[in-house]
């Protein structure tokens, strides 16, 4: 068993150690009694679902909460910390899942904010800032131009900013808080590469994620969280996918979602070269093609930020098509205002169900008739029928094994896998010909996502067109009968699921074409 | 045991209900109290006599009929400009354009008066209110397009269309609607004719039931429409409307209009009720006035009434005030300041009274000048 | 991935980017110099008119461009301006001395501003409805200590600074004027260099633009936001003062008569940079330059058009330039540090 401890970690000298952390929030108790060890050089992964309470015990260790119990010891000192610069000061750097950057900024200003080298009169030099990061950035092989302006950088590079930024703070602790999310996989594997040079350079890495992969190919230790414990210390030699999974969720978990073969029925959505703007009028859908039929998955794969959002607005008629052609069924939708599209049956699960999903304020009955408040029964001549809509509330909060206390109760108070739930609710419990799901179970719980993966399955089963678009692979694998890889805007290659294998998808993901 | 159960819901049920309703009043309830203190100092500070002065108040706006009269006449206008703010408010806009929404409602209401000769009563004094609520509409539109289609803020848009009133409304009395009586140098537009004038029942102004009758509809239409359904999904958030296939452009020049209707409305009825004619210089900061009333109110066209009589009693018993304890009236605005902030700042009184809980209807206005 | 090391070459395309305003400001300097050709006195006089006009104005803006570049939306100027403009007043009658009174009236703004920033930052209050709170405080505060016919000993009077101004048509109009229109001038190139040049500068856009990732580097956001803030109220009491102790001279109950609010759209116009507020300042103190100049003339307009024009000018403004100018992005919105 202690054949293949860590050759590092365990002989190290400690770097960071948590002791009995706690935190309280209204209604949640996020960290319940943590114990936390990192050595010098070592990466440590820290794995858990969404909610385990790894974005909060991270922000607890850099500073931005302070813990209601528990002890910190950096390098041997005990530490409080009441804010960031705290930890910074520390060497404590942390590279936050939603990039800390401002947009509108370039590079250099960026990396130096907070810690400006100033000369007379708090005037900054900007020349000697450009010079500092390119010397960081040839020091750590993390190639990047200081000049440049952030909201023009891909995601990727933006990455490496926050990277330097910790680094050009003297940094020899980083936190990587779900760093792969917004990467394809040779990306992924790129910023592995990184963090080994990083850790053979004295820095010490804690990388939190809840890909089970990742964990097994770059960490040195894994500690596993759930329900705000730490359930385990385990090493990648002695683990499994299967046994992590089992340890992050507490039960056994089938990672395959039961499926019987589809059933392609007529062709229900057309798409031909549509091309689509974003805010700032560049062009994100650069001539995207494909069709669903009745009764097929086709999942849509790619990193985010290559023109899904903007595809699917314009698919449901939230945003203006400039190019190409949409038809549903025999009618076309290229130029139809949002309530054309659904009153053809298009049922939608939005990408962000907080913006466009639901109406916080309102009531969980009240959000279950947001896009059928106008038909009988729940209104009449334009009077709303408040019975009919409450009996519609207790009907679906039923059917669809909704979490809440009454269906008075904001929706806004609801958990993610409930709100979730209630948006799922409201778009299956109609006739529906083509379901349009954009990431549906992106940071709900396992049993949330059991459930969701569930009811797609069987609209499909039930002759029912789904458009899934998803940067999660795994879902992508496990739900799909045909693959549409996207990238840059476009469709480079549809697979049918027998032929999409993990690596054939990820290189597809990275914009290499084939052939 | 049955009926055990069943009382005892009752019982849960209606401690509820109280403790909602609590909830409710409770934070405009400590904020006017709140105000008052804060009056009273300023007015010791400045070496006047506190309760002098708000027993003064007091009995100008309530100590006879003359006075309630005068108080809910004074109140008439402030709830059209409540109601016209707080209907805004509902669909996420903030109309600070009451003012010159009720002006050009009074103006144009006058000029139905007293240009048209020889209608029933029956007929021309509803038409009179019609038309000025329509010009107000009108004048709310303008805001609410330019939103729309260019994303003008229309918390500047409407302040400065307040302004535009302004000299619009001069400009008419004192040119082509003047008073042209001999003997008259002042800027005035001639008396309407008996038929555009709005009756008084007893001691309570017909204005008074009518802007009643406009909380009740108002209200109707927000909570119990498809269309008050849209404004309020809207009001809470655009972009889950646009995604229930609301459209948002055509909610909000409508909740802009039906705003400028109530206001213009406002203008029409303190034309044919109060003024018999329009006058300029009537009813400046009544537009600000709204906003206090409207936020006192919670936003909900029922607790407009209140916050608008509180509001009329002090404007109606200012003079009283003046005569008799020589407290200058502009004390009043300085109390609704107080109070408007205390309202907005609930956070604090809720603090002083210990409540938890945030409010269900609670929109942002703030988004930056851009508006979407 | 592409990753050129040449940097954005700002400094060459600037004509070219900006070839509308490079155009428009040729049209302006021909157009002046035609109209000084023809009439040199009253250009003279309408262009004087117009720099003073355009003082309490441009101090306006840069009050709200200081706040909002740091998040927070200010549409209390007008009642910043108003209690600046009153306290400056009621200073110079009691006290006799304009300089005390000039340094009463900025402490006026500056406390309006502080409120402000309670407001908006340590209450979350929304930031509108904190405005509006000011501004009808400062009616009811102004219109209830206000007492009509107090006179003061005088008010700040123009000198010429050597022999700048001797130049025609520029010495008469930038280098003989009173105190508080030079110092404008010079703020607003002070607040240009302080806000892209200097560490506060940088820091306040970063506050402005991207709170968590300021805080996130050990900037604390409502402390710059108090600072910024309160520093905004100073500016807007400063041109309240403008006009009690410079302008008009006296005070009159609602005197501001919304320039505070005319300020903003002056601010979104030059959009939020102290220049191009300096420059939007102008124009809108030309409509107010002509109102005078065209009485004198004696067209024949009634005088409720001629009063409009700054209003309807800023609502064209607004509807023409709001949509393609960036707002700080983070305005309005107050900074919830811990949001669990």
């Amino acid at each position: 068993m202690s054949d293949r401890l860590s050759p590092i970690a365990d002989d190290a000298p400690i770097v960071l150690e948590a002791k009995g952390i706690t935190k309280q929030f209204p209604g949640v108790l996020a960290n319940d009694q943590v114990d936390l060890v990192l050595h010098r050089g070592e990466i440590l992964a820290m794995l858990g679902e969404n909610g385990a309470g790894k974005s909060t015990l991270m922000s607890i260790l850099s500073g931005l909460y302070t813990p209601d119990a528990g002890e910190i010891w950096i390098k041997g000192e005990h530490v409080t910390l009441h804010s960031p610069g705290d930890a910074i000061i520390r060497g404590v750097g942390m590279v936050y899942q939603h990039f800390q950057l401002v947009p509108v900024m370039t590079v250099a200003e960026n990396v130096i904010l907070g810690a400006e080298v100033v000369k007379a009169g708090g005037y900054i030099d900007i020349r000697e800032a450009n010079r500092r990061v390119r010397e960081l950035s040839k020091q750590y092989g993390l190639e990047i131009d200081p000049t440049a302006v952030i909201e023009d950088l891909p995601v990727g590079l933006q990455q490496r900013v926050e990277i330097i930024k910790a680094l050009y703070r003297q940094a020899d602790i980083l936190i990587l808080d779900e760093p792969t999310a917004v990467l394809t996989p040779q990306e992924s594997n790129e910023l592995f590469q990184i963090m080994h040079q990083l850790t053979a350079q004295g820095v010490s890495i804690i990388f939190i994620t809840h890909k089970l992969k990742e964990v097994l190919t770059v960490a040195d230790r894994i500690v596993v969280l759930r329900g705000g414990k730490a359930v385990g210390t385990v090493y990648p030699a002695e683990s499994t996918e299967a046994s992590l999974a089992e340890l992050m969720v507490g039960r056994k978990v089938i990672l395959q979602v039961d499926k019987k073969r589809a059933q392609p029925g007529k062709t229900v959505l057309k798409i031909e070269n549509l091309e689509v703007l974003d805010e700032r009028k560049h062009k994100v859908v650069k001539g995207l093609s494909l069709d669903v039929r009745e009764g097929e998955i086709l999942a849509v794969a790619g990193v985010q930020g290559n023109g899904q959002r903007e595809f699917v607005e314009a698919l449901t008629g939230l945003r203006p098509v400039v190019g190409g052609h949409i038809f549903i069924e025999d009618e076309e939708t290229t130029h139809s205002i949002p309530r054309k599209i659904s009153e053809l049956d298009v049922a939608h699960i939005p990408e962000d169900r907080e913006k466009h999903g639901l109406v916080m304020p309102y009531s969980v009955a009240d959000n279950l008739v947001l896009n059928r408040y106008f038909h009988e029964p729940f209104s009449h001549r334009a009077v709303l029928n408040r019975d009919a809509i409450a009996e519609n509330g207790r009907n679906l909060v039923k059917e669809f094994d909704v979490r809440t206390p009454s269906i008075e109760t904001h929706a806004g108070s609801l958990s993610g896998g409930n709100k979730q739930k209630v948006i799922v609710a409201r778009e299956l419990s109609r006739p529906v010909k083509l379901l349009v799901a954009n990431q549906p179970t992106r940071g709900i719980d396992v049993g949330s996502i059991e459930f969701i993966h569930n009811q797609i399955v069987a609209q499909r089963d039930a002759g029912v067109a789904v458009l899934l678009v998803s940067a999660e692979l795994d879902e992508v694998l496990s739900l799909a009968d045909r693959v549409a890889v996207m990238f840059d805007g476009h469709i480079v290659k549809t697979l049918p699921i027998e032929e999409a294998t993990r690596e054939r998808v990820g290189l597809l993901m990275a914009g290499s074409e084939e052939e | 045991m049955a009926t055990d159960t069943t009382s005892n819901e009752t019982v849960n049920r209606t401690a509820r209900y109280l403790r909602k309703a609590w909830q409710g009043i409770s934070v405009p309830l400590v904020a006017v109290l709140l105000g008052l203190i804060i009056g009273a100092l300023l007015l010791l500070v400045s070496g006047a006599q506190p309760l002098s002065a708000y027993g003064a108040l007091f009995e100008g706006a309530f100590g006879t009929p003359a006075a309630i009269q005068r108080t809910l006449e004074k109140a008439t206008p402030l709830i059209f400009a409540g109601l016209a703010v707080a209907f805004a408010f509902k669909a996420g806009l903030f109309n600070i354009g009451a003012q010159g929404q009720l002006l050009i409602g009074a103006v144009v209401a006058a000029y139905v008066g007293f240009s048209i000769q020889g209608l029933p009563a029956i007929i021309h004094a509803p038409l009179a209110l019609l038309i000025g609520g329509l010009a107000g509409a009108l004048y709310g539109f303008i805001p609410g397009a330019l939103k729309t289609y260019t994303g003008a803020h229309e918390v500047i848009t409407t302040i400065m269309l307040n302004y535009v009133a302004i000299n619009i409304t001069d400009y008419l009395a004192d040119g082509p609607w003047k008073d042209m009586t001999p003997g008259n140098i002042v800027a005035r537009t001639p008396k309407i004719f008996p038929s555009a004038v709005l009756p008084s029942l007893g001691n309570i102004p017909t204005g008074f039931i009518l802007a009643l009758l406009a909380a009740v509809v108002a209200w109707w239409i927000l909570y119990r429409t498809t269309l008050g359904y849209e404004i309020r999904t809207v009001g809470l958030n655009s972009s889950a409307a646009q995604y229930a296939g609301i459209r948002v452009a055509k909610i909000v020049i409508l909740s802009m209009m039906i705003s400028g209707f109530l206001a213009g409305m406002g203008g029409a009825v303190e034309t044919q009720g109060i003024n018999g004619r329009f006058q300029p210089g009537f009813n400046t900061g009544i537009g600000f006035d709204g906003i206090t009333i409207a936020l006192l109110g919670k936003t909900n066209p029922f607790g407009v009434i209140p916050a608008a009589l509180l509001l009329g009693a002090m404007r109606a018993g200012s003079s009283k005030m003046q005569f008799s304890a020589g407290v200058a009236p502009e004390i009043t605005d300085v109390i609704t300041a107080v109070i408007l902030f205390f309202v907005a700042a609930d956070i604090i009184v809720k603090t002083l009274i210990r409540q938890r809980g945030t409010d269900d209807d609670k929109v942002t206005l703030s988004t930056g000048w851009s508006g979407h | 991935m592409e990753l050129t090391a040449v940097p954005r070459k700002i400094s060459t395309n600037w004509f070219i980017k900006n070839r509308w305003l490079v155009l428009i400001f040729i049209i302006i300097i021909g157009s002046i110099a035609y109209a000084y050709a023809v009439n040199g006195r009253v250009t003279t006089a309408v262009l004087a008119s117009t720099l003073r006009q355009s003082t309490p104005l441009v101090l306006g803006a840069l009050c709200g461009l200081i706040c909002e570049r740091s998040g927070v939306i200010n549409i209390g100027i007008e009642g910043q301006m108003l209690m600046g403009a009153f306290l400056a007043f009621m200073a110079n009658v009691y006290l006799g001395n304009l300089w005390v009174a000039l340094a009463i009236g900025i402490l006026a703004g500056a406390l309006m501003g502080l409120l402000l920033a309670f407001m908006s930052v340590t209450l979350k209050m929304d930031q509108i409805i904190g405005g509006t709170v000011i501004n009808i405080l400062a009616i009811g505060l102004t219109g209830y200590f206000y007492i009509s016919g107090l006179t003061t000993q005088g008010k700040f009077q123009p000198f010429a600074l050597g022999p700048l101004a001797e130049i025609p048509l520029i010495g008469p109009v930038f280098f003989k004027n009173p105190p508080i229109t030079y110092m404008a001038i010079v703020i607003v190139f002070v607040l240009h260099y302080v806000l892209f040049y200097t560490r506060w500068g940088l820091r306040t856009r970063a506050v402005g633009e991207h709170p968590s990732a300021a805080d996130t580097v050990g900037i604390n956001v409502y402390k710059m936001r108090y600072i910024n803030v309160t520093i905004g109220g100073m500016l807007a009491g400063l041109a309240g003062a403008f006009l009690t102790l410079e302008g008009v001279g006296t005070f009159e109950r609602g005197m501001t008569n919304g320039r505070g609010f005319l300020a903003l759209a002056i601010m979104i116009f030059g959009k939020w940079t102290p220049l191009g507020a300096w420059g939007a300042a102008f124009l809108f103190g030309f409509t107010y330059a002509i109102q005078t100049q065209l009485q004198f003339m004696g067209v024949n307009l009634p005088p409720q058009f001629i009063g409009s024009l700054p209003y309807i000018l800023t609502i064209l403004v607004l509807a023409g330039f709001v949509g393609r100018s960036r707002p700080p992005a983070a305005e309005g919105k107050p900074y919830e540090k811990e949001g669990g």
